[in-house]
């Protein structure tokens, strides 16, 4: 597979880390949410046949994380971020 | 033996003579033939058995399909099971044996079990050998096994070598034949990046095997014209002896070029085959296509082959398949061979044509409405049965037989993405279907275009369409003769049996079984009779086998379906896939900054990860292991010992937010540390289990200092920037891994200060630089690090220099602190100190262990969110009776006890139900006179002072133990702060 | 009819006229008591022990391509109980035992072979590891041994020995593991079950269900409407999609797993081998073929195919085990649908919906526990209680802090 980076351009996937579902920026915040909140945030996925948000660590790179949208049927790439951009995006902040 | 078949034309240099050997005999060929050619021209035709009946079998085809011609070639470590006869080029030199026979090729005594065939149905291992039930492993499956496999490797390593290879270019063509070639010339005169990839070691692909004209030329002088034109563009790169055989995702296609197969050895420093990876933008898939035979009974002897390869053999390498030949077919293009032999003075006896009506051939016996019915002849063909049409049976006498059932267009990487291939009736064959691999192109037979011009002009086109092209070479003038076909999967006649799948002896017969037994979808019989699991992957036989089942459940052909088409398209050989991986090139070393130092003294090494760490370093006169390191543990408490520890990760973490997010990453607190100090951290996963443990200092006001286990430097990395990136994007903190930048040492005893002093510029006395401070130092004015901490339990340091200067620093210490009798140890010491302390390692921090587990629960803060806090509260992580760090040591000081061992209460049966826990680590104590060792014992926080057994099954060990403080040496810390 | 090698060689010598279908094509009812959704081993497994070992009947197997397609036509075929953990090792142990009369109890072939099962050591920590498997192994039953390099050595004196990255210290083997020939197991279980009466519904794809009042009353298919008293859904790497039709997430997701088979060989490799310092394990085939896998690719996929990285990896790893293959060809690859779970461990559980089952998280060893998740499965559908050797595998075991992690990797499926 062939990941356009968004800084370095396509980079062969081989150089990236997979984590898994881009869901894992939206980490409880651990003073207010309890075991259950957690639980869920850490354990329980949607896991699409299509298109799926996921992170990807470059690694052997730029040590950027990345979403990459990605469909999980055929394999087609069609957008990837900045995963620093898109936790902002979704409001997180320190 | 002289080459008795040869007849005139092909493309073999006939000024050159190669001798070879098959099974011992020698023979000769010339270059340009391959090793079934060569055979077929010194009027071999027997050149193996088949895989379940041990037919005698000759070569069915002259390409990469072949099912029948499998031979081991070479010997000792280069032998290679199961090569394909009709592709592997000849050479000088070339060895050759049959296989899957014994005694001999013509004599094989397992054809035994052709006169059985009938017990030996499909499946039908499925419903016997049960009984009893011993039987099938003591008796039956041994039987079968040593029957079953095919050509056999020697154990020896395999010699040559391997590479790996990255290709980028804006188009791939797969396939050099009349479609690809004019792809290739039309991208490549448009000036885009071509890579041109052939299998074979001749470009033209079917040019070379035809007479046909393309322009005013030959099609084989056409092809040579236009790949002289190629060769000269700079942005065309050609690759015969290459083949593709995979697609995979994004436009990436992993290919083999068989570099020194042709050779008798490869050339000094060059591989015997590259892996490439190539990277495009369009690809054009131009594969040609395969001819299929027709099944009838005993259609599989030696010397019936298809009819274009018999066509191939005649006009590309001089070769006649047999004096007196005929063929039979369904369908136009088998009367070229006819046409073709007649031409080169070969008797064509008879052309049977199962169809009825239409133009006869002028010049030849050419039975309209007639098929093939019988075969004799043992090892090689002499006759055959004719039935023709008015009904009438005929045996003629003849040693070659051509057949045509039409051609399958070779879909297979176009279907790598599990496209399914679509079903066209005009040619009686599967065509690429929708959803292939993005930007792949398919052209000439490969998509169902069958002439000549077609496959020219769709090359073309292919090429044109994947770069909006306007500027075009010519198409030269080519025959567009259309497919004429009226389907015959099978002469349903007699009762012996007709092969579809030549290599596995699947007949037609197993296909009526398996439809008698219900397994009527496609993937059923495939995998009930074997249909196309053999090593030509069923190129030859699949469509037959599906085409029959259609026929016997009414369904459609389009209805029944195609099997999946997976990668590689041929067979790749283990160690291209490997390439320069193996042996001690596995992996790469990673070596310590001692190392050089340790290697000149004789140490030993040890793999932790790709680290190379030195074990033990031993001294003259040390003939056991133990002698070494019970050394090097006595001389560091006694008076010091430098140990290498830059395998540790180090992290540099800064930025005005970098304490918050310790306090984050860390379960206990960093926020507060004072400059200039160092802490112990705790680091979970958001499971709440212990992640990774350290120390981290505090260098500045916003600076600090981390570093990690060895085992997890570099998903402690990742993890933090995770968590900066993606959990905490606005704090301002940045990372960087050090762990190569610092070469970093222990420095450990009673004398490690007084060692240092003699090294380092500034003052570390314990009034300037306390125990458990850290700070930016000088070494002879080189920037260092000095930190106060200790693993050993010894009044210790851990200073880090730039790592070139590591191997310098080292003799430095040793030469300049001489007078403290100063040691270098290694792992087993580090191991046996840590131990002795009480401190975790790789055995303890397994993955499932909290910090209650570690007796570290106190240090998760619940005042604040750190990773991991919320989820380590759950009950079954908070258990009073679970598992606890526990010291352990035999009651008798001689007994000795073995990591992994389990606990049990004394009196209790070894079962898991009073399976108490485990031994994490052990080591031999030399301050305690006998092994000490560390474990997980459930409620073990509440058994110390308690005997229990250490047990292990594995070796009938027993021991009774004492449990311990995990602190067993120095409990109170007093020498660390000296 | 029963098989035998009597009925082989009068069916042979009569022209094999007397054959009969192994299962019917029957179409679906309009109700059963049981919906088993999932055609494959543990489906089928599930379907023939309920019908044979628990007395139920009006059972009906949905399978929305052909029986055995799943995984079980899609593995490596290796048989084991080689785990750590208290929650698996009883369970994998009762699976090994009913492989060891699966034969004989549906009268099939499926070529049960316990030729062993050896995974390599190369560092003391594996070693140490080693010694705490085998003695869980022991303890619960089951039989493990730890040989020495020099024993290694004896078995295979052609592996790498002498020229190693990292060298072999020795093993732990399981004399008791080995292969099956994967197939035929579903083949077994599904003509089993049709025998006694299962409806074994191909081609009828599940495409919703219907459920109220936190109840499910049945489920909609390709086929139509078929009502249920109970569902219990065995998919494996589909289970996210099919529970999707109950508004579940699951604590799984779906990673592609390739594995490969050579060209035929003449006998190279007697049981199963695992290398221990790369990806890499290989048996050999009855039929001479090397049978190998790796890694997972590591990225979700439904797609049924990999990527070279992983094909590369798992060569690389052969190849430094063994040297003697360079010549040996890769026949064929192939990608499977991994449920991944969370902690490495299946689920076999109620779900918060009245008679519906779960069965799933198998991860890439699912084969091997195919007899024991079809029992375990069947006790549960018919008891409404965990099968004592499964009790462990509770969806809730992530809430409560009982996972089963036996690679101690934490809750991330690729790493499992």
């Amino acid at each position: 597979m062939l990941i356009h980076h968004p800084i370095l351009g396509p980079r062969d996937a081989q150089e990236f880390v997979y984590l898994g579902d881009a869901s894992l920026i939206d980490r409880p915040d651990g003073m207010t949410a309890g075991v259950d909140a957690f639980h869920d945030y850490l354990y329980n996925r949607t896991n699409p046949a299509g298109e799926h948000q996921e992170l990807w660590y470059h690694e052997q790179g730029d040590r950027s994380w990345l979403v990459v949208t990605r469909n999980t049927v055929t394999h087609e790439i069609t957008k990837v971020e900045l995963a620093r951009d898109v936790a902002r995006a979704r409001g997180r902040t320190k | 033996m002289t080459q008795s078949h040869r007849i005139e034309g092909g493309q073999i240099d006939r000024s050159k003579t190669l001798r070879f050997t098959f099974d011992g005999i020698p023979y000769q060929g010339h270059p340009g033939d391959t090793l079934a050619s060569a055979l077929l021209a010194n009027g071999v035709r027997l050149m193996g058995r088949s895989f379940k009946y041990h037919r005698p079998r000759g070569p069915l085809s002259a390409g990469s399909e072949e099912p029948n011609a499998l031979v081991e070639l070479r010997s000792g470590g280069r032998q290679e099971p199961n090569t394909r006869a009709t592709v592997a080029e000849l050479y000088e030199g070339l060895t050759a044996s049959s296989q899957n026979r014994w005694p001999s090729l013509r004599f094989d005594a397992m054809g035994i079990n052709d006169k059985l065939s009938t017990f030996f149905a499909a499946g039908f291992y499925y419903k016997t050998f049960m009984w009893p039930k011993s039987f099938w492993e003591k008796l039956y499956e041994p039987i079968i096994r040593r029957a079953a496999g095919l050509g056999s490797v020697t154990r020896e390593e395999d010699p040559d070598a391997y590479d790996k290879g990255f290709l980028h270019c804006d188009l791939l063509v797969i396939g050099a034949g009349p479609a690809g070639l004019m792809a290739a010339l039309t991208a490549g005169q448009a000036g885009k990046r071509v890579i041109l990839a052939d299998e074979d070691f001749r470009m033209g692909g079917r040019l070379n095997a035809e007479t046909f004209a393309v322009g005013d030329s030959q099609g084989a002088d056409w092809a040579t014209a236009t790949v002289a034109e190629l060769a000269s563009l700079p942005n065309v790169r050609l690759m015969t002896r290459t083949t593709v055989v995979g697609a995979f995702d994004h436009g990436i296609y992993s290919a083999v070029e068989r570099v020194s197969d042709h050779l008798p050895t490869p050339a000094k420093g060059k591989p015997r085959q590259v892996l490439w990876r190539i990277y495009t933008g369009k690809a054009i898939l131009a594969g040609g296509a395969t001819e299929r035979p027709i099944a009838f009974e005993n259609n599989d002897r030696p010397g019936i082959m298809l009819s274009g390869a018999l066509r191939a053999y005649a006009n590309r390498w001089g070769v006649k398949a047999g004096e007196r030949v005929a063929v039979f077919t369904n369908n136009d293009d088998g009367l070229r061979t006819a046409i073709d032999l007649q031409a080169k003075g070969i008797d064509v006896v008879a052309v049977i044509d199962s169809r009825d009506g239409g133009d006869l051939l002028p010049g030849i016996r050419h039975l309209r409405g007639a098929d093939v019915i019988d075969t004799s002849g043992k090892l090689g063909l002499t006759s055959i049965t004719v039935r023709q049409g008015n009904g009438r049976s005929e045996t003629i006498a003849l040693n070659a037989l051509g057949i045509s059932g039409g051609w399958n267009p070779n879909v297979n990487i176009h279907s790598h993405h599990r496209s399914r291939p679509v079903y066209d009736p005009t040619i009686a064959a599967f065509v690429p279907g929708q959803d292939g691999p993005p930007g792949l192109l398919v052209a000439g037979a490969a998509a169902g275009q069958m002439s000549t011009h077609a496959a020219l002009k769709t090359g073309r086109d292919a090429a044109i369409a994947a770069f909006d092209l306007t500027t075009v070479p010519d198409l030269p003038q080519a025959e567009d003769a259309p497919v004429k076909i009226t389907p015959l999967w099978h002469v349903a006649h007699g009762k012996g049996r007709a092969w579809i799948d030549q290599q596995n002896d699947v007949t037609v017969k197993d296909v009526q079984l398996a439809k008698q037994e219900n397994f009527t979808s496609v993937e059923h019989l495939k995998r009930y009779t074997t249909l196309g699991m053999a090593t030509d992957q069923g190129k030859t036989g699949n469509v037959i086998g599906l085409a029959v089942m259609a026929e016997l459940t009414g369904r459609s052909i389009p209805e029944t379906g195609t099997t999946i088409y997976r990668p590689p398209y041929t067979p790749v050989a283990l160690g291209a896939l490997a390439g320069r991986s193996r042996g001690r090139e596995f992996k790469p070393f990673r070596l310590t900054p001692s190392h050089h130092w340790a290697r000149e003294q004789g140490a030993t090494f040890v793999e932790v990860g790709n680290w190379l760490r030195t074990q033990w370093v031993p001294k003259p006169g040390e003939t056991e292991w133990r002698q070494s390191v019970d050394r090097e543990v006595l001389a560091t408490r006694k008076s010091v010992g430098i140990c290498d520890v830059t395998t540790l990760g180090k992290i540099d973490i800064q930025g005005t937010d970098a304490g918050a997010f310790l306090d984050r990453v860390y379960a206990n607190t960093f926020s507060t540390l004072a400059v200039g100090k160092c802490r112990y951290g705790l680091m979970l996963r958001e499971d709440g289990i212990v992640f990774d443990d350290g120390t981290t200092a505090r260098m500045g006001q916003n600076e600090y200092v981390m570093t990690t286990t060895t085992a997890n430097a570099v998903t402690v990395f990742r993890h933090l920037e995770f968590c900066r990136q993606c959990l905490w994007p606005e704090m301002d903190v940045q990372l960087i891994s050090t762990t190569e930048a610092w070469a970093q040492f222990s420095v450990a005893g009673p004398n490690a200060r007084k060692l240092l002093e003699k090294i380092v510029d500034q003052d570390i006395s314990d009034a300037a630089f306390p125990y458990m401070a850290a700070g930016n130092i000088t070494v002879g004015g080189l920037r260092a690090r000095l930190f106060r901490i200790s693993f050993s339990g010894e009044l210790a340091y851990e200073i880090a220099v730039p790592t070139r200067y590591g191997d310098a620093l080292l003799r430095e210490m040793l030469a300049k602190g001489a007078e403290y009798d100063p040691i270098v140890y290694g792992t087993e010491a580090l191991g046996v100190m840590r131990i002795e302390k009480g401190h975790v390692a790789g055995g303890e921090l397994n993955g499932t262990s909290t910090a209650l587990n570690m007796g570290l629960g106190k240090m998760v803060s619940k005042k604040k969110d750190s990773i991991g806090m919320v989820l380590s509260q759950r009950e079954g992580l908070t258990d009073e009776d679970g598992y606890r760090l526990v010291g352990v040591r035999p009651v008798d000081p001689k007994a000795s006890l073995t990591a992994g061992s389990h606990f049990l209460e004394k009196g209790v049966a070894p079962m898991a139900a009073n399976d108490g826990g485990w031994l994490t680590s052990k080591v031999s104590s030399p301050h305690l006179g006998c092994d000490i060792a560390l474990g997980y014992l459930k409620a073990g926080d509440r058994k110390i002072g308690q005997r229990m057994r250490i047990v292990n099954l594995l070796a009938g060990l027993d021991t009774e133990v004492e449990i311990i403080s995990p602190h067993m040496f120095d409990p109170e810390g007093e020498r660390l702060r000296g | 009819m029963r098989y035998s090698g009597f009925r082989v060689i009068a069916e042979a010598l009569t022209g094999h006229k007397g054959w009969k279908p192994v299962w019917r094509d029957p179409d679906p009812q309009p109700d059963y008591d049981y919906i088993i959704i999932g055609g494959g081993g543990h489906g089928l497994a599930t379907a023939y022990y309920l019908a044979k070992e628990f007395g139920q009947a009006r059972i009906a197997v949905l399978e929305k391509g052909y029986l055995g397609g799943g995984n079980v036509g899609r593995n490596t075929t290796i048989i084991r109980s080689n785990y750590l953990l208290d929650g698996n090792e009883p369970f994998y142990e009762f699976s090994l035992k009913l492989w060891e009369g699966l034969e004989q109890d549906f009268n099939y072939n499926a070529m049960v072979s316990q030729r062993g099962i050896i995974n390599l050591i190369h560092t003391d920590a594996q070693r140490d590891a080693a010694t705490r498997r085998g003695n869980a192994m022991i303890m619960h039953g089951a039989d493990a041994r730890l040989l020495t390099r020099d024993e290694v050595r004896q078995m295979y004196p052609w592996l790498n020995f002498d020229n190693a990255r990292f060298p072999i210290k020795g093993a732990l083997m399981q004399p008791r593991g080995g292969t099956v020939r994967h197939d035929a197991v579903a083949w077994g279980y599904a003509r089993g079950a049709d025998q006694r009466g299962v409806d074994l519904i191909q081609n009828c794809e599940v495409t919703g269900m219907r459920i109220e009042n936190g109840r499910i009353l049945g489920v909609e298919t390709t086929r139509g409407y078929i009502g249920a008293k109970k569902v219990g859904v065995a998919v494996a790497g589909s289970s996210s999609r099919v529970m999707a039709h109950a508004g579940m997430r699951l604590p799984i997701e779906s990673h592609v797993l390739q594995a490969f088979v050579s060209e035929g060989l003449k006998p190279l490799i007697d049981g199963v081998m695992t290398f221990g310092a790369g990806h890499f394990y290989v048996s050999q085939s009855d039929k001479g073929g090397l049978v190998f896998g790796g890694d997972i690719d590591g990225y979700n996929s439904y797609a049924q195919r990999g990527n070279l990285p992983v094909i590369e990896d798992v060569a690389e790893g052969g190849m430094a085990l063994m040297p003697a293959i360079g010549p040996v060809r890769l026949l064929r690859s192939w990608g499977g649908i991994m449920d991944m779970s969370m902690d490495g461990s299946p689920i076999i559980d109620k779900t918060h919906i009245e008679g519906l089952y779960f069965n799933g998280g198998w991860c890439y060893g699912g084969f091997k526990a195919t007899p024991a998740s079809g029992w375990c499965f069947a006790h549960l559908l018919a008891n409404d209680r965990s099968h004592e050797t499964a009790k462990a595998y509770r969806f809730d075991r992530f809430l409560k802090g009982l996972m089963i992690d036996e690679k101690g990797q934490g809750a991330q499926p690729n790493l499992h």
